[in-house]
């Protein structure tokens, strides 16, 4: 395909000022974004946008199976999580239900020595790095604070705090420059993930001020799924988010956030751009949350069912299949083997968060200090003294 | 008429009141709206009094709380909900270096007379930053009042006081006591109500002084029974306001039982009850049978949830201390 002949998912001149640019039922935005796979299955090959950017892919059979198996693991395990909050093994969970596309998309661009900064709801980037999934269940259990190996696996803990760790990120595309890993294909980027609610927040505004000025090589990545809690886009923006981006000297891209190859393809343009020196990007992607905000949510005071429904006929898994089906590059016996394996993955990991112990008391004490401090350790040491005077009595 | 009813929704009842008795209070914050907040303490008033004076913000507490003080020079009545205690710190450029400073350095000539709502400490479960027992760095900036219910009668007439108060408040809510129900009297006049800036004695007793605040208060009262079956007569006092704290009350008490236990969720290290300590030791130091006595949180960042209830300052640790205090 020619660049600039196919119009169908290419962004549109901006919109007139003053529009939030969101259709209320959930349809394709006014303003147009970067599709690739429609959701009756169709491959449009390639995109260009109005800056003349052509975005494409072009995966082998083995490859589109992959990520076919890699949307069905991670909707698979959050299934999973979310039936153990239930259960009430888990304190709470933050699911990812409907954004699949978005964080498998980016999270297979990412490559291994790319750095990713984390919220709280990217079990499907996690598992895309290559990490254990069960990572995050101490966290939603209560028996820890996460507490991964964020260097080792390249993937920062979990933040909580709204917004924080888009600077956290920045530092470290700063760093990347100052260490002269950028200017090369093979170069570092990092990339930072937050939610539309979190574009609000004045640290995420100072990281997209700061990214531009020091030119650092990061991808801030946007799930706009529509909601921060109860508040919908409007509460938070009159334009599109990905036009914020001029506004601090960088570009902005909105993709089908349940695209997956839009995804892919559009973050891994950006991660190349930026460790090829070229600074930042800020990704849109536009997608949904299907379930509760967290366990503790209750959606249905402030959306309506039907939104959900038109959302539904976008589901991101689907239309892979659908085009795997319709391309002859997947069988039956293919579909049910995913589901088998990934349905195998789920209950292993069910298994071993029953099994997460709670943590000795005692433990709460570790690690406030790098090199100890003798006053946690004398109340760490009143503390044990304290329940050996209870032994027995089941303190 | 006296009504049996928990803790959040006295504090809605209030904040209804307030909005019905004078048009330029305003309430702001995260999902106040719709959802009524995510502890529903701000349920049906968006629905009852409009979209301009139940406002769901953006997503950005130092907006929240810069945007009520730009309100409150305006003339309105700002009560601002922080969803959770850990989330606070980015307004705290805004409370601290601002909010606090405005009546001063203009000679007072501008107010803020704007609340904070905050739900605080443990207990519930929860993971990171849902958890703490901030007031320490807010009781530490001058300019600022800050208060802390325990329960749903100074709950109802207390967010009242603070929103009627021309001073900015910071107005910490027990997150763990927003279920517990009591007593409350939702027709009493909140003029000629118990002050606000007031300590009250939650217990009377004669052989030592417990001082809690907030969650604490219900763990102070419990030990006191407790206390009570051993032959100790123990008074509780609810500090409620802890910026400033009304020490007058606090003297006349524990020079009356020559014994005095602080209790706080919040860690040890430079917390409010090193305060009180000190301030009672300057003041009480010949009545005292022992030293002042603190049982707080740890020195430690607020533990994971599974071990949250050996970090909290329960009965036994409240108790054990007042044996030591007994025992010196
Ligand atoms: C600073 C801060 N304020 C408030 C909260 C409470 N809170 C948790 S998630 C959330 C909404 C976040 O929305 P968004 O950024 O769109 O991300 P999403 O959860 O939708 O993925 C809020 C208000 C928080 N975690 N941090």
């Amino acid at each position: 395909m020619a660049k600039g002949e196919r119009k169908a998912g290419a962004v549109p001149p901006a919109p007139a000022d003053g529009a939030v640019d969101r259709i209320p039922g959930g349809d394709a935005p006014a303003g147009g974004f970067v599709q690739l796979l429609t959701p009756d299955g169709e491959h449009l090959g390639s995109v260009t946008t109005a800056d003349g950017t052509t975005y494409s892919v072009d995966f082998t059979v083995e490859e589109y199976q992959g990520l076919y198996r890699d949307l069905v693991t991670v909707r698979r395990l959050d299934a999973e999580a979310t039936a153990l909050q239930r259960q009430g093994e888990l304190g709470i969970w933050a699911s990812l239900l409907g954004q699949e596309a978005a964080q498998v998309g980016s999270g297979r661009a990412l490559r291994p020595q790319d750095m990713a900064f984390p919220t709280y709801r990217e079990h499907g980037v996690l598992y895309c790095r290559g990490i254990d999934p069960i990572m995050p269940f101490g966290l939603f259990r209560g028996v820890d604070q996460g507490g991964w190996d964020a260097n080792e696996h390249k993937f920062n803990g979990y933040t909580i705090v709204i917004g924080s760790q888009t600077l956290h990120a920045t530092g470290y595309a700063m760093g990347v420059t100052m260490d002269g890993k950028t200017g090369s294909p093979d170069g570092e980027a990092v990339i930072a993930y937050f939610g539309d609610g979190a574009t609000s927040q004045g640290e995420v505004n100072e990281s997209f001020v700061w990214s531009g000025v020091f030119n650092a090589p990061i991808v801030f990545f946007c799930q706009n799924n529509q909601y921060a809690i109860s508040e919908p886009l409007e509460r938070q923006t009159r334009i599109p988010l990905y036009r914020r981006a001029a506004g601090y000297g960088f570009p902005g891209v909105r993709i089908d956030g349940n695209d997956v190859l839009a995804s892919y393809a559009v973050t891994r343009q950006a991660l190349d751009n930026a460790r090829n020196g070229q600074g930042p990007t800020l990704i849109e992607a536009y997608t949904y949350r299907m379930g509760a905000h967290t366990s503790s949510d209750d959606p249905t005071r402030y959306r309506i069912a039907s939104e959900v429904e038109s959302w539904k006929a976008k589901d991101p898994i689907a239309r892979v299949k659908a085009f795997l089906t319709k391309q002859k590059m997947a069988d039956a016996d293919f579909f049910a083997e995913v589901d088998e394996s990934a349905r195998k993955l789920a209950l292993d990991l069910r298994e071993r968060v029953l099994a997460m112990p709670d943590p000795q008391p005692v433990t709460m004490f570790d690690h406030v200090y790098p090199n100890g401090s003798p006053e946690i350790e004398a109340q760490r040491t009143a503390f044990a003294e304290y329940h050996a005077s209870f032994e027995g009595s089941g303190h | 008429m006296a009504e049996k009813i928990t803790l959040g929704k006295a504090l809605n009842h209030g904040l209804r009141r307030a909005l019905e008795n004078d048009p330029k209070v305003v309430i702001m914050g995260e999902d106040v709206g719709k959802l009524g907040g995510v502890f529903r303490i701000t349920d049906g008033l968006q629905k009852d009094f409009g979209e301009d004076r139940v406002i769901d913000t953006p997503l950005a507490e130092a907006g929240i709380v810069g945007t009520a003080v730009g309100l409150a020079i305006r003339g309105y009545r700002p009560v601002c909900e922080i969803q959770f205690d850990g989330f606070v710190f980015p307004a705290y450029n805004q409370i601290v270096a601002q909010v606090a400073k405005m009546f001063y350095r203009s000679k007072g000539k501008v107010r803020v007379p704007m609340v904070i709502r905050i739900p605080y400490g443990g207990g519930i479960g929860a993971v990171e930053h849902h958890s703490e027992s901030p007031e320490a760095y807010f009781a530490h900036t001058p300019g600022l009042k800050v208060v802390s219910c325990s329960n749903p009668s100074d709950a109802y007439t207390m967010i009242q006081q603070a929103i009627a108060s021309d001073d900015p408040v910071v107005f910490f809510e027990p997150k763990r006591r927003y279920w517990e129900k009591g007593e409350v009297d939702l027709d009493a006049p909140v003029s000629g109500a118990y002050p606000l800036h007031a300590a009250r004695v939650a217990r009377p007793g004669t052989d030592a002084t417990l001082l809690a605040y907030g969650p604490m208060v219900r763990v102070a009262l419990d030990a006191a029974s407790a206390a009570g079956e051993d032959g100790r007569n123990l008074e509780v006092i609810d500090l409620r306001t802890l910026s400033p704290v009304d020490y007058p009350m606090i003297f006349e008490s524990v020079r009356r039982t020559g014994r005095a236990v602080v209790v706080h969720e919040a860690p040890g290290n430079g917390g409010l009850g090193a305060e009180l300590a000190a301030r009672i030791t300057e003041e009480c130091f010949y009545s005292l049978e022992a030293p002042v006595l603190r049982v707080t949180g740890y020195d430690i960042p607020y533990p994971a949830a599974r071990v949250e209830e050996e970090y909290l300052p329960d009965l036994d640790r409240l108790l054990d201390a007042v044996d030591r205090s007994f025992g010196w």
